[in-house]
């Protein structure tokens, strides 16, 4: 169960977001005055992030289970609309949708061994026997292939986030699955918040100018170390790691950020379009903002599952 | 009454719910929709949830009286389906097809319209294939002139003929979109109207 006491290290850090975010809303206010502007919306759909999430994960570890799987349930329907899907495969991609639940299901009742292949490998086979028994073979590759990678980003990537909540904490009874999730939380998106800073500031070389030109190494490099000292901030509070740890675990997360951010863009960049969606307003859609975390959650957790737990 | 209560429950429980929170429906332009009749609300037309998603866009208090205009053929042929389409929908029954005049074929949603109703309407007068528009008929046109009073609302969708198209029962999650086009009237030339709504409805 999680367990919130208004001083147990997690949450004086959630206190500490929305002082945070507080202080961003009145910079922000003060240096794009013109309302409706992106940077205001921006910091708007922030408060919607900051606000669900803190609610959720507060409540209940059920209410907190049941927001990773909605946060899910939202990308890979984003990523469906996105994507060119086949009439044929309706049935299919009906199953793929009701995974979501099985998986959050895997994960309320702790069953680490099916959580762990149910995507990866028994969907990864049955889908494609449900399309073969529909009988379409035009495109059938491309069909099962994108479902899959779907799958595997918004669905069994995203859910590594929800196990953090789940990890057996005997061994450290002053860490808590909310302190892991709220640490990989942060630190993926103040990763992704600095690298875009450091960029607008000093960025000048670009780094992958064909996938995403507002990339720059200053921006990246920034971020990273951003992000590296935020861990080390961070990681005595809401983790089990030390010194050493902090530091890997900071530049996991900054280097996997990056290259997951990186990876939608090119998604969307072979779609022609700019934005993922309208969900959040100036964030655009829900995949412009997990893009990051398909990448950082699943390589956190088996940093933190393989050393400590 | 129980009509209209039943309507209400069908639409707050279901509905709305359905759309909100399985589809996800962007409204671009949502200010621009009617807020009393009469009004005609014009859109393409690929799935059974276009009318739905048109009357649950709307202020609840609108619900009692707004009426989807849809084909006898299709959903006059008794049984449950005609019952929920006739009473908890309240459909305006409308005998498409056969070539006979304007005025035999729409009679009845001319004079909801008179009455002060909001009325839901497919020029395409049948389903077509998801993301292209058929051929307007010109029967919008005729309603237009009859009543120029009438201000039409064209409204742009998109992404439902891929949640529930035509022939299937099983609804799958898409986003969707839909935009409310600033209002038409008529002026005088059927082919200027038409003109307009087409390229209103992204034809």
């Amino acid at each position: 169960m999680i367990s919130v006491t208004l001083t147990s290290p997690a949450a004086v850090v959630l206190g500490g977001v929305w002082v945070l975010l507080l202080v961003a809303t009145v910079v922000v206010w003060r240096i794009a005055p013109a309302p409706g502007s992106e940077l205001r919306q921006r910091i708007r759909g922030w408060w919607m992030i900051v606000a669900l999430s803190s609610l959720a994960l507060v409540l209940s570890r059920t209410t907190a289970l049941v927001f990773f799987g909605a946060i899910s349930f939202l990308a890979l329907k984003e990523y469906l609309t996105l994507i060119p899907t086949r009439k044929s495969d309706r049935r299919v991609l009906f199953w793929a949708y009701l995974s979501i639940p099985m998986q959050y299901y895997w994960i309320g009742i702790e069953w680490y061994g099916m959580f762990i292949i149910f995507i990866p490998v028994y969907l990864f086979l049955l889908l494609p026997v449900a399309m073969v028994l529909i009988g379409d073979t035009q495109g059938f590759l491309r069909a099962a292939g994108t479902l899959h990678w779907g799958l595997m980003s918004m669905v069994f990537s995203l859910s590594h986030l929800a196990f953090l909540l789940v990890l057996p904490q005997g061994q450290y009874p002053q860490i808590s699955g909310l302190g892991l999730v709220l640490f990989l939380l942060l630190l993926t998106e103040l990763n992704d918040v600095a690298q875009f800073c450091w960029g607008k500031l000093f960025g000048k070389h670009r780094i992958s100018p064909t996938v995403s030109p507002n990339k720059t190494v200053e921006g990246a490099v920034g971020g990273m170390l951003t992000t590296l000292a935020l861990s080390v901030l961070l990681a005595p509070w809401l983790t089990p790691f030390g010194m050493r740890d902090a530091l890997f675990a900071g530049a996991l997360i900054g280097v996997a950020g990056f290259f997951g951010d990186l990876s939608l863009s090119a998604l969307k960049r072979d779609l022609g379009i700019k934005d993922s969606g309208n969900l959040l307003p100036g964030h655009g859609g829900i995949l412009d903002r997990v893009d990051s975390l398909t990448y950082t959650a699943p390589l956190f957790f088996h940093f933190t599952r393989y050393l400590y737990f | 009454m129980w009509r209209i209560a039943l309507r209400l429950l069908f639409f707050l429980l279901i509905v709305k719910p359905f759309f909100l929170l399985m589809v996800g429906v962007n409204v671009r332009n949502r200010e621009r929709l009617p807020h009393q009749g009469p009004a005609l609300i014009v859109a393409n037309h690929n799935s059974h949830l276009d009318a739905l998603v048109l009357v649950a866009m709307l202020p609840l208090p609108l619900l009692s009286r707004t009426r989807p205009a849809a084909s006898a053929e299709y959903f006059l042929k008794g049984g449950w389906r005609a019952w929920f389409a006739t009473k908890v929908i309240g459909i305006i029954p409308v005998a498409t097809g056969g070539g006979r005049p304007h005025a035999e074929v729409l009679g009845e949603v001319r004079d909801v319209l008179q009455v002060g109703d909001i009325v839901i309407f497919f020029p395409e007068g049948t389903r077509g294939e998801p993301e292209s528009l058929g051929k307007l008929k010109t029967g919008i046109a005729w309603l237009a002139q009859q009543l120029p009073a009438v201000p039409v609302y064209p409204v742009r969708l998109q992404g439902l003929g891929k949640v529930l198209p035509k022939g299937d029962w099983l609804p799958v999650p898409f986003f969707c979109d839909a935009w409310v086009a600033e209002p038409l009237r008529w002026e005088g030339d059927r082919q200027r109207f038409m003109a307009a709504l087409t390229a209103s409805l992204g034809g």
